[in-house]
């Protein structure tokens, strides 16, 4: 594709309501789970300036306490979060970006 | 399980402080590992095949700096995954467990939340913008020169830190683990490292960092399995012995009984890591926001074919770098078990022989005799290679690609030209570090990881997610603001406890913070903003006129450069 076409293109789709809408579904999604990550972060480390004596009650009558499953969970979580948007985009947002594109374009839209 | 395991540490206690004192010695180095040497010879063999490979399809600049784009995505995050996780993560975090229990743990996670951020907020658009460096993204709409150049300086920075960190740390680790002289050890790191960038660029540098993944994923997925198979494969037992050591520990050194249970428990819980909220807010903001600002990082990006690939390593790299830091967690518990309990890997006052990194050594020792010692050994000095590669061919990228190519030559050099200077530059860049890590041999270097990580997020970070996210951006915000950032982040470093007080022996620390990222940040933040919403310059209007056209660029990878075809 040209230069000409392209901007050609660009023009078309950013005037194309779904790709507005797209987007800016894309970007909700982007943004609340990054808030969920960045709040899960701040406040786990809230908690070890704040409140360690909580972090350190034993689970049950056991040894390990409660700060390790918080811990590991926020590793967890990160891998989580970073599963549901790539499992959405990948899934979703890009066969939806591709027939917007496909609709606009003569040509292929990635190349 | 429990009772004997238990018994067994007790019997093992008891004669240990006597047992010690005989093995005991002043040498810091260790005797000439030959097993070791073997297996580390044989990772050189095949890396060096790699890049010969690798060689034969390095002709374009392209092939240079991204491998040709035709890296896949779980391949990629492999790579990304090889060139985070240091000897310094597993050696250092597995050490801090075996020390202070719980802490290690925030290490971990400060080191893994960044990744989710860099992307939900920056992947796909680094993908769709970029071709070579982050410097493409970050000055897309903007002034080339200013913006370039402020890019190029950033990463010359962030990648001289993080890498006199690592040589030093290699130097000394192989002088450990090798029994090799600590000059040598630094010139075999340098002189590896730049033949694989040199002839093999991006490509040799990808696999060589996939090939130490695995290694290293391996090499600790069986510690842990080993760990793991001793307390009956329960968390709870393992905790419960390690509190039992500490404890022990703790009677052994003369403390009551309910200090001793204290102690003993302390390591269940976050401890010393962190001395006050200001700090621990600010150290979590340096390593989440840096992270989705190291050039090196960002720079792999490039070299997958798509956003939707870009995407996909992102995920693998978290997968595996999460799945690493909670091999870490029981390795460090493991070797308070393992190798807390055994005189011979203790010297007199119950420290670590060799120094307080090499829990994770003496416990594959523990598990797996020399032959496995000698395995984890060429394993952490593999992983070294593989990180400083990674950094210099970022480095390099950064003088050939932004400050030459665009800056110097304004657009008009050959790829063949830029190919060449960036060769140039990385045999300077191989001689530079050798220079600094024997420079910086007898220098606490600690802290250097943590400016590096404070830099990216103070500089890199505000730039990259204004100029990708903001209307208002101009060329004059880009290059000030992110140059007030790193000037912040920089100037406050020097100035807190861990340099001025530790490094420099200068008394008491004007900056009392452990991290300067909850001020710079947002003086990267602010400074851009600021200077943007004053800048009355026409080139401003074009810069925010361009915001339309970069922005449907970067959301749908219109024009988004392609992988080449070979």
């Amino acid at each position: 594709m040209s230069r000409k076409e392209q901007e050609a293109l660009a023009a078309a789709v950013s005037a194309d309501p779904r790709y507005v809408a797209l987007v800016a579904r894309r970007a909700r999604l982007g943004w609340t789970l990054s808030a969920i990550i960045f709040a899960a972060f701040v406040g786990y480390l809230l908690l070890i300036a704040f409140n360690r004596a909580w972090l350190a009650t034993p689970i049950g009558t056991g040894v390990m306490s409660l700060g390790i499953p918080i811990g590991l969970g926020l590793i967890l979580l990160a891998i989580l979060l970073t599963g549901i948007y790539v499992a959405q985009a990948n899934r979703h947002y890009d066969a939806q970006m591709a027939a917007i594109l496909k609709d606009h374009g003569p040509g292929d839209a990635g190349a | 399980m429990k009772a004997p395991l238990l018994a067994a540490i007790l019997a093992l206690l008891a004669p240990a402080p006597a047992f010690a004192a005989a093995l005991e010695g002043e040498a810091q180095r260790q005797p000439i590992n030959w097993v070791a040497i073997a297996m580390f010879t044989a990772f050189v063999g095949l890396t060096l095949w790699i890049t010969k490979m690798a060689a034969a399809r390095t002709r374009t600049a392209s092939d240079f700096y991204t491998a040709g784009g035709g890296i896949t995505g779980f391949q990629n995050g492999l790579a990304m995954a090889g060139d985070y996780m240091s000897a310094a993560s597993f050696l250092g975090i597995s050490a801090q467990i075996f020390t202070d229990g719980y802490d290690g743990l925030i290490y971990s996670t400060g080191f893994l939340v960044g990744w989710p951020i860099l992307l939900f907020l920056m992947a796909e658009r680094l993908r769709n913008l970029g071709r070579f460096t982050f410097a493409d993204i970050a000055s897309y709409r903007f002034a080339q020169p200013p913006v370039r150049s402020f890019a190029a300086v950033s990463t010359l920075l962030v990648v001289s830190f993080y890498l006199i960190a690592q040589m030093v740390g290699a130097g000394q680790l192989i002088k450990l683990l090798f029994g090799l002289p600590y000059a040598v050890a630094v010139l075999i790191v340098g002189g590896l490292m730049m033949l694989y960038v040199l002839f093999g660029g991006m490509r040799a540098t990808t696999w060589v960092q996939i090939v130490k993944a695995v290694l290293l994923l391996g090499g600790a997925s069986f510690m842990a399995l080993m760990v793991l198979a001793q307390t009956g494969f329960s968390l709870e037992t393992l905790f419960a012995c390690a509190v039992e050591v500490k404890t022990q520990a703790a009677l052994a050194d003369g403390a009551t009984a309910a200090q001793a249970a204290e102690r003993g428990r302390s390591i269940m819980a976050p401890g010393n890591f962190i001395k006050d909220p200001v700090s621990a807010i600010s150290f979590g903001l340096a390593l989440m926001l840096g992270t989705a600002g190291l050039p090196h990082i960002l720079m792999r990006f490039f070299t997958v074919p798509d956003a939707r690939e870009a995407r996909k390593s992102v995920l693998w790299a978290t997968g595996w770098i999460g799945y690493f830091y909670v091999l870490t967690f029981i390795i460090g518990f493991g070797a308070i078990v393992l190798v807390g309990t055994q005189g011979s890997y203790l010297d007199g006052q119950g420290a670590l022989r060799g120094g307080g990194n090499m829990a994770a050594i003496h416990l594959a020792h523990a598990i797996g005799g020399n032959a496995f010692l000698g395995f984890i050994s060429a394993v952490a000095f593999a992983t070294i290679l593989a990180v400083v590669a990674g950094l210099t061919l970022s480095a390099a990228s950064a003088v050939s690609h932004d400050l030459y190519a665009t800056v110097f030559r304004q657009g008009r050099a050959t790829s063949a030209d830029e190919l060449r200077v960036s060769r140039l530059t990385t045999l300077a860049l191989g001689a530079l570090a050798v220079l600094l890590g024997l420079v910086f041999e007898k220098q606490n270097v600690a802290f250097m990881v943590s400016l590096a990580f404070a830099l990216a997020a103070s500089g890199n970070f505000p730039v990259l997610i204004l100029s990708l996210l903001w209307s208002g951006c101009t060329t004059r915000g880009a290059a000030w603001g992110g140059t007030i950032g790193l000037l912040t982040a920089f100037v406050l470093t020097l100035l807190s406890p861990a340099v001025w007080t530790t490094t420099f022996g200068l008394g008491v620390a004007p900056f009392p913070y452990s991290s300067a990222a909850i001020f710079s940040v947002p003086a990267g933040f602010i400074a851009i903003w600021l200077i943007s919403r004053l800048d009355r310059s026409s080139r401003a209007a074009v810069d925010k006129a361009g915001y339309a056209a970069q922005r449907v660029r970067a959301e749908t990878g219109i024009g988004a450069y392609a992988a080449s075809d070979h």
